[in-house]
């Protein structure tokens, strides 16, 4: 996909055309529409594709850029709001756990070209380590948070989100969530912008976070937030829709029309603003409605809020906590507030489906690696990726994964505890150790940890789709890079051994990790074999299995590879096995695992 | 839900890889272009690793819920058996359309047990008994009949044809949209294979294929007796070689304090003899007797 929005950067569609758009491409329209001039970013599931949106737009119009981190992607557009440009950066709910430090100083600085943070949560976790609710971290920085409700909306917020950002002197949040990022609905476009020229402006006192300049920002921040507290009030962003006054809604983002597909006639306070909340209108509202409903996914931010102002209300009780919402869900929870009949389960179809997780492809690199750990019996300290798919059958080889970038510093620890009697790994992923994994291979070093470091080098960021970084050669706009050398770069960090192997080759992978781990101090092994699926999809000749000599023993099983999986015929009660040849890249690992050698290629295979 | 504006919901499913999201683009994009509100809605964080993918279409004259409600599906299209399985439930119990390709993507997990005579654990429904239970149904032999035309991939354009019957749109903008949507080399074959599956559906309101038969309950009265398995191992002919320890496929082998080869795992063991096999000095035997099996 980033392939062809590469090459469709040509003039971008004019303003009042109409057409469908995901959210994450409305965010992008309404980034370029403002007028920005810089963005940047990390990838994170679902937030990616806004950056690869935005590399679609002219070079001359705005720069795009992968950044190693959310952080350093934070402090990039910092660098260009205090140079004058509008800027842009995007993250999924836990990037901005990384970012939050130069945010959170940042808020007290304020801006000086308007400067947006999209980040997008992911409520339900389908792709995440947890489910945190970034509102909390709007309030925390107290920010401005808009949290559109359809593409339509992702677009004029997103554009609208810069002049507040300029007129109100503060970074401003834009939320999404899964849901919204990835659901496509109309959006009629509107014209790019010119903001107002600016250039770096002169003032330590406002540009520079020592202490006694800080203490006077944070008046600042607090009288800016009471200001905007104030003008929200009366801003376009929140609506009341009036209707049936027995029962007011409160609502925002996607839970907002799930509320007007079950109740399409009830009153309902559509926050576009979710912090600060404009309590005049609010106190308004309620005081128009015998009763007040709060519908928010996560965490009851709204709610909170309303019964600090001593607003009676109902949110919680009746509305899950956790999870993604649904209009199932909004339905059940209204039925318990005694707003709608209860939902009939009219459901004939009493059998429990098929499982089919998550696996990796035919042929990833991967699975070498972690079939090699688990031969080796390690304590392994894993990483986010991928390769975190190793943790379940059948290669289950991997023990812990908290966040990007956790598992050297998690090995070093373990190290240090002395309790454990196995080899200490950490798998870390390209990607997630130019991210966050070379601070703590300092630590290691630095500490003489006993640990062995197995950098999984796929050349590319495979679990958010494929998207460059340092390593690949190749920016986000396809343009050639310097490539990041790990080997050197480990070298130059002080690690003694340090070796290269050969993802396709089990034996000398499983050789290289003993001496490794026999090593004394931070050994680190680096695979080096191309992702199957990204940049280019690789397809060598495929396997077969010669069915007259397959015992069925299993052993190609366990690398749990998509393309092998029963054939009709069996030995000794157990089902032979078959390989498809469409999915089979030919990387030959099954073949090296059959000890009565009856996998091979398929076109030597049909000659025999 | 409210009735005065009844959206039509279509729901498609399949696995990562096989279009599911090229078919709801078509869609969509014949819904806007009729003049419909419209919301595509996908998650497909996970879909490239195999999982299963989905993506909800709605159209009407106003639009809330990006996703349709349970039992609230008109039409579910399913690229693969089993995941129209996974589905069926949201479909509308009375009026809804059930558009199924008969192909089965058996996944790596169906094949995981070891138990003598493990059958593959893939949906043991056959098409009859879920074309019975629902309004109107198709299993049809998509990707074969693509595959005759020349390109299995253009299954994805069948289903088109065969859901085009089920919809109130013209059949050229069907054509149009797909033209535009699909790389321009494949445009005839493509066309080729809407036609085929519309004029496949356009035989009945239940029709199944005949290849769908693939789906059928084949399961060979092939019976496998239950075995006790003993491994014995020699250890004063054992010299700590390893190999079997590694070519284990269970597992189940170490090296015990003297470097000699033991059964530290005895339970996992299958008896599938490979240790005996290949262990250069005959230091391992496997023999598999079996036993008698309790009227269970
Ligand atoms: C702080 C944070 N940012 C982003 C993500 C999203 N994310 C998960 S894994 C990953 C990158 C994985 O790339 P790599 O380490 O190269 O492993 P691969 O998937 O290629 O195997 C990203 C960006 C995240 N989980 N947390
Ligand atoms: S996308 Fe690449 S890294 Fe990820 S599972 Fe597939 S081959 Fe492996
Ligand atoms: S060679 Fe074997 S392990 Fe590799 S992709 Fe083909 S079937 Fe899978
Ligand atoms: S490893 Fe070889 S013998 Fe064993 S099941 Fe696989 S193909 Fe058959
Ligand atoms: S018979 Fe097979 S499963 Fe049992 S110990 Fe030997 S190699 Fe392992």
């Amino acid at each position: 996909m980033t392939h062809a929005l590469r090459q469709g950067a040509d003039e971008p569609l004019g303003a009042g055309q109409s057409r469908p758009m995901t959210g994450n491409e409305a965010i992008a329209r309404g980034v370029w529409e403002a007028g920005a001039r810089v963005a940047a970013a990390y990838p994170g599931t679902p937030s990616t594709e806004i950056l690869e949106s935005l590399a679609a737009y002219p070079a001359a119009d705005i720069h795009a850029q992968w950044s190693t981190n959310e952080k350093t992607a934070m402090d990039v557009a910092i660098g260009a709001s205090f140079a004058g440009a509008r800027a842009f950066t995007a993250m999924k709910h836990v990037g901005m756990n990384v970012a939050a430090d130069a945010l959170m100083s940042f808020s007290y600085i304020g801006v000086n070209g308007g400067l947006v943070v999209a980040v997008c949560d992911d409520p339900g976790i389908h792709s995440s380590q947890n489910e945190q609710d970034s509102r909390i971290y709007a309030r925390f920085a107290q920010v401005p948070v808009l949290e559109p409700s359809d593409g339509q909306e992702a677009l004029e917020f997103t554009r609208t989100a810069f002049d507040l950002s300029e007129e109100y002197d503060c970074p401003v949040f834009v939320r999404s969530t899964t849901r919204l990022s990835h659901t496509r609905s109309a959006v009629t476009l509107g014209a790019r912008q010119t903001p107002a020229a600016r250039v770096f402006e002169d003032n330590p006192r406002k540009n520079v976070m020592i202490p006694a300049h800080a203490r006077m920002r944070h008046g600042h921040v607090l009288a800016r937030e009471a200001r905007l507290r104030e003008a929200l009030s009366d801003s376009p962003l929140n609506r009341v829709e009036p209707g049936d006054a027995r029962v007011g809604i409160i609502t925002s983002g996607i839970p907002y029309t799930y509320v007007k597909e079950c109740l399409p006639d009830v009153s309902v306070l559509k926050l576009g603003v979710t912090w600060p909340l404009p309590d005049r209108l609010i106190r308004e509202f309620c005081e128009g409605v015998e009763r007040v409903i709060v519908v928010e996914e996560l965490e009851p931010l709204i709610e909170d809020a309303l019964k600090a102002m001593g607003i009676a209300c109902d949110g919680k009780a009746f509305f899950p906590r956790e999870g993604e919402f649904s209009p199932e869900i909004v339905h059940d929870g209204l039925a318990k507030a005694g707003l709608m009949p209860a939902r009939v389960h009219a459901a004939p179809f009493e059998f429990a489906p098929m499982v089919r997780p998550p696996v990796l492809c035919a042929g990833c690199p991967h699975v070498a690696c972690f079939m090699a750990l688990g031969a080796l019996d390690a304590r392994v300290a894993g990483d986010i990726g991928c390769y975190t798919l190793a943790v379940v059958e059948p290669l289950k080889s991997m023990d812990t994964c908290v966040s990007m970038g956790s598992s050297i510093a998690n090995a070093i620890g373990m190290a240090k505890a002395g309790t454990e009697t196995r080899p200490i790994v950490a798998t870390i992923g390209d990607s997630t150790f130019l991210h966050s994994g070379i601070p703590p291979l300092i630590d290691a070093i630095y500490n003489d940890a006993d640990i062995t470091v197995f950098i999984l080098d796929n050349h590319i960021t495979a679990m958010t789709g494929g998207q460059d970084h340092p390593g690949t050669g190749r920016t986000l706009r396809g343009d050639p890079a310097p490539r990041v050398d790990f080997f050197a770069l480990v070298k130059a960090l002080g690690v003694r051994w340090v070796q290269k192997v050969d993802s396709y080759d089990t034996a000398s992978m499983q050789r290289q990790l003993r001496e490794a781990v026999a090593h004394k101090g931070v050994s680190v092994v680096i695979s080096d074999r191309p992702c199957v699926l990204d940049p280019v999809r690789i397809k060598g000749p495929a396997m077969a299995v010669d069915q007259d000599s397959c015992i069925a023993c299993q052993a190609c099983m366990n690398l749990g590879c998509p393309a092998i999986t029963w054939a009709e015929g069996w030995h000794e009660g157990r089902h032979k096995v078959k390989i498809d040849p469409e999915a089979c890249i030919g990387c030959s690992l099954c073949a090296q695992l059959c000890a009565s050698h009856s996998i091979k290629p398929a076109d030597i295979a049909e000659q025999v | 839900m409210d009735k005065r504006n009844r959206t039509t919901n279509v729901l498609i499913v399949g696995v990562g890889g096989q279009g599911v999201i090229m078919v709801s683009k078509v869609l969509a994009q014949l819904c806007q272009e009729a003049g419909h509100d419209v919301k595509q809605s996908e998650v497909h964080g996970m879909a490239k690793r195999g999982g299963g993918v989905f993506s909800h279409v709605r159209f009407g004259a106003k639009v809330w819920s990006p996703t349709i409600p349970e039992g609230e599906v008109d039409i579910l299209v399913a690229l693969e058996w089993a995941e129209g399985l996974r589905w069926i439930r949201h479909l509308k119990p009375e009026t809804g359309t059930f558009i199924a390709d008969c192909q089965k993507i058996v996944p790596p997990f169906a094949c995981r047990s070891r138990k003598r005579g493990a059958e593959p654990a893939y949906a043991p429904q056959t098409p009859e008994e879920i074309i019975d239970q629902v309004h109107a149904g198709y299993v049809m032999d998509a990707t074969g009949l693509a595959a005759n035309l020349g390109n299995a991939r253009a299954a994805n354009t069948v289903l088109l044809g065969a859901l085009s019957t089920a919809l109130d749109f013209p059949e050229e903008a069907w054509a149009q949209v797909i033209a535009a949507t699909v790389p321009p080399k494949s445009v005839q074959i493509n066309a080729r294979a809407f036609a085929e599956g519309r004029a496949w559906a356009l035989g009945g309101t239940k029709r199944i294929d005949v290849t769908a038969s693939g789906l059928q309950k084949s399961r060979a009265e092939v019976h496998h007796p239950q075995v006790e398995t003993v491994v014995e191992i020699t250890a004063d002919w054992c010299k700590g070689c390893d190999i079997c320890v590694k070519s284990c496929p269970e597992r189940c082998l170490r090296l015990n304090d003297q470097l000699k080869a033991e059964l530290a795992l005895p339970d996992l063991c299958t008896g599938c003899q490979l240790c005996s096999w290949l262990c250069p000095d005959m230091a391992i035997s496997v023999t598999n007797t079996p036993v008698q099996e309790a009227a269970s």
